[in-house]
């Protein structure tokens, strides 16, 4: 019974990781960019949702402006900082990368102070309890399960089956000859960061609601074990982020409930260097041979 | 051109000097004060990122000897007190330290914070200064420890009204057997943290003496949020009372994942629970709960009442664990610097008596009843908090 409410804590960990990952590597496969400041992106989302249930918004509502803030501001960000980029080094767009997440930290620790705020999840979800049998679970487990799920069961529908999604799989196979073929490249790379923020922003009620504190830095660390999952999986695959985001849940949970607490992060960061080292193409990626 | 820059230097400098000659006479009405006071240090960061606590402690002593100097002071003598701004550094803590001997004063109340008070410590030994501090909670301030942490001296002359960190978990374990009646017990601390540890291993060793079970003892690193496999390891282990020694942003989070891993547990902390309210989604996941802390404003005994009356309407403000806290310390210095009057003895006799007194405290204060250990550490009762409708209440004094 311990080892089954132990994996569900990996699922419910897992699912989060792999909701953010997703974003990364959606973005990652199509411009080639890890975009450093998507964990941020979670950030902002968690004011935003402060803000909204602040002025008594009811809650469905302001998930749903939580959802079309972090859209807007990824579009925006893409818009102003990385489009007039595109041509330029990939350094380059890594680096601004990096810059737009410093400043979206410190915009929102000047506004905010850098003081954690308490997050409403419960009037987002409930604190309830669902017995299962012998397992109790929260309700805000059961719902982070089933939503993130159905989000990537909706996403490789959208991309196995809409025409955007043959456009965004030809833009990302390559870039010139989808050009050629006449798909709109900025559309399509602007509607990929739509629906990698929107998944950042589904993530980050999500990660709010289990963990309900919000402050200025909360998206790095989030953002960087997402990261992690990203390359685990194979960075630009969207199966190898579903597959790396629960990979990294469950090593998390089971690293924790063995009793080494401590070492938690430095395992997750050793996965890096291991699949750096070992398989940089990660468990789902495919190799590129470069051009020479 | 150079020319007119060189005399402007020259007028500038003149005047510098003039002010500085100035200042100097400003300062000395205060060195030549009437030898028919008794002239006390406050060594405090009245200025910098932790003059908050500065204050709070100074005000509390500012409070306690306003009221004793109405009452007539002590012996005939008015109370004079000489506060040293030492911003929280540890080096200018120090050097106010050697500048309030140089003012002649018979003891010192400070310093505030943990690294500085240490610092004068260790200066202080060759003088043999009464010092006390209200706030300094480390275990090295009143003994000089070796690295694992074993006592290899007691600084005769340090005292302290708050109680130290280790403290609180062995008060918390007694409580938990003496008034919640528990059996079993879990503990999840921050092993990132001394404080946490601290409390984390004097818990387990009193629950080990009172015989409550200790079933499950589970860590998590200094900055972690996810606490949900601890907790559902401990949980699986169902026990009376879970012990989380850390801050409220921390407990805030921990109170939430223990209600989603099932745990039934009536959590308990410590005094840095303290303003969990602020921080927590849903009060209703700490209803129950209980924390010590060094002091309420709502406890009913006249002492603190009175004090919160009156510091209120000096200070326009509530005070805070740290302005009582000061207020003891001056309760306990004066009380000390009264039986050393009396005696009659003048020099290093005198600060000897005023030492020997602060040992042999035994008194009532506005945080609980004071009475010192081998180590200068006081054993004396904490405020017992709980939360009951969404709100924190009072449950008395442990």
């Amino acid at each position: 019974m311990l080892f089954l409410s132990q994996c569900i804590n990996g699922l419910q960990l897992g699912s989060i990781y792999a909701l953010v990952a997703l974003g990364y590597s959606m973005v990652y496969g199509i411009i080639r960019l890890l975009n450093f400041a998507h964990g941020d992106v979670i950030m902002i989302g968690a004011y935003i949702a402060l803000l909204t249930i602040g002025a008594g918004l009811h809650p469905a509502l302001a998930v749903g402006i939580t959802i079309l803030g972090c859209v807007l501001i990824s579009v925006l960000i893409e818009k102003v900082a990385y489009r007039p980029l595109r041509s330029a080094p990939r350094i380059s767009l890594l680096i601004t990368a990096i810059g737009v997440s410093l400043l979206l930290q410190n915009l929102v620790q000047l506004f905010f102070t850098a003081d954690s705020r308490a997050y409403p999840s419960t009037a987002i979800i409930p604190a309830r309890a669902i017995q299962l049998g012998g397992l109790s679970l929260s309700l805000s487990t059961v719902v982070t399960i089933l939503v993130s799920v159905g989000a990537m069961l909706g996403l490789h529908l959208l991309i196995q089956k809409t025409r955007m999604g043959k456009a965004m799989r030809a833009v990302s196979e390559d870039t010139g000859a989808a050009q050629l073929m006449g798909i709109d490249i900025n559309r399509v790379i602007s509607i990929t960061f739509a629906i990698g923020s929107a998944l950042a922003g589904v993530g980050s009620v999500l990660y709010c609601c289990r963990y309900s504190v919000a402050n200025p830095t909360m998206g790095s660390l989030l953002g960087l074990k997402a990261f992690v999952a990203a390359v685990l999986g194979g960075i630009g695959s969207i199966p190898g982020a579903v597959v790396g985001g629960f990979a990294i849940g469950f090593a998390e949970v089971l690293v924790t409930a063995l009793g080494f607490s401590a070492w938690t992060d430095a395992v997750v960061f050793a996965v890096l260097i291991v699949v750096l080292l070992v398989k940089p193409t990660g468990l789902l990626g495919r190799g590129v041979a470069e051009k020479v | 051109m150079k020319h007119i820059a060189t005399k402007i230097a020259a007028v500038v400098l003149a005047v510098v000097f003039v002010m500085s000659f100035a200042a100097c006479s400003g300062g000395k009405p205060a060195e030549t004060a009437s030898a028919a006071s008794i002239k006390v240090g406050v060594l405090a960061p009245l200025t910098g990122a932790v003059a908050e606590y500065g204050n709070a402690v100074n005000n509390g002593v500012i409070q306690f000897v306003e009221e004793l100097n109405a009452n007539g002071g002590i012996n005939g003598k008015q109370i004079e007190l000489i506060p040293y701004d030492e911003e929280g550094d540890p080096v200018k803590a120090v050097t106010g330290y050697n500048s309030l001997v140089d003012q002649g004063v018979v003891a010192i109340i400070g310093d505030v914070t943990t690294a500085p008070t240490i610092a004068v410590v260790a200066e202080s030994q060759a003088d043999g200064m009464p010092m006390i501090t209200a706030s300094a909670t480390n275990a090295a301030v009143t003994c000089q420890l070796d690295a694992d942490q074993n006592v290899v001296k007691v600084y005769e002359n340090m005292f302290r009204s708050c109680f130290i960190d280790p403290f609180q978990g062995s008060k918390m374990a007694a409580f938990a057997v003496d008034e919640l009646k528990a059996k079993t017990a879990a503990v999840l601390y921050n092993v990132g943290s001394d404080y946490s540890g601290g409390c984390a291993q004097s818990f387990q060793e009193t629950a080990k003496e009172k015989g409550l079970e200790v079933v499950a003892v589970e860590s998590y690193a200094d900055g972690a949020v996810d606490f949900q496999s601890q907790l559902t390891n401990i949980a699986a282990k169902a026990p009376d009372v879970l012990f989380v020694p850390d801050y409220y942003n921390v407990v805030a989070l921990v109170a939430q994942q223990a209600f989603a891993a099932g745990s039934k547990a009536t959590m308990l902390g410590s005094d840095g629970w303290d303003s969990v309210l602020d921080t927590i989604s849903d009060p209703s996941l700490v209803e129950g709960a209980y924390y010590c802390s060094g002091y309420s404003k709502d406890d009913t005994r006249s002492e603190v009442q009175t004090f919160v009356k009156n510091y209120t309407a000096k200070f326009n403000d509530t005070p805070n664990m740290f302005a009582a806290q000061g207020y003891d310390a001056a309760m306990i210095l004066f009380a000390a610097i009264e039986k050393a009057e009396a005696s009659g003895k003048t020099g290093d006799e005198y600060r000897k008596a005023i030492i020997a007194a602060m040992k042999e405290t035994d008194m009532d204060c506005v945080t609980g009843h004071v009475a010192y250990d081998q180590y200068n550490n006081p054993q004396k009762s904490a405020a017992i908090i709980t939360f009951e409708n969404g709100a924190a209440k009072f449950w008395g004094n442990y």
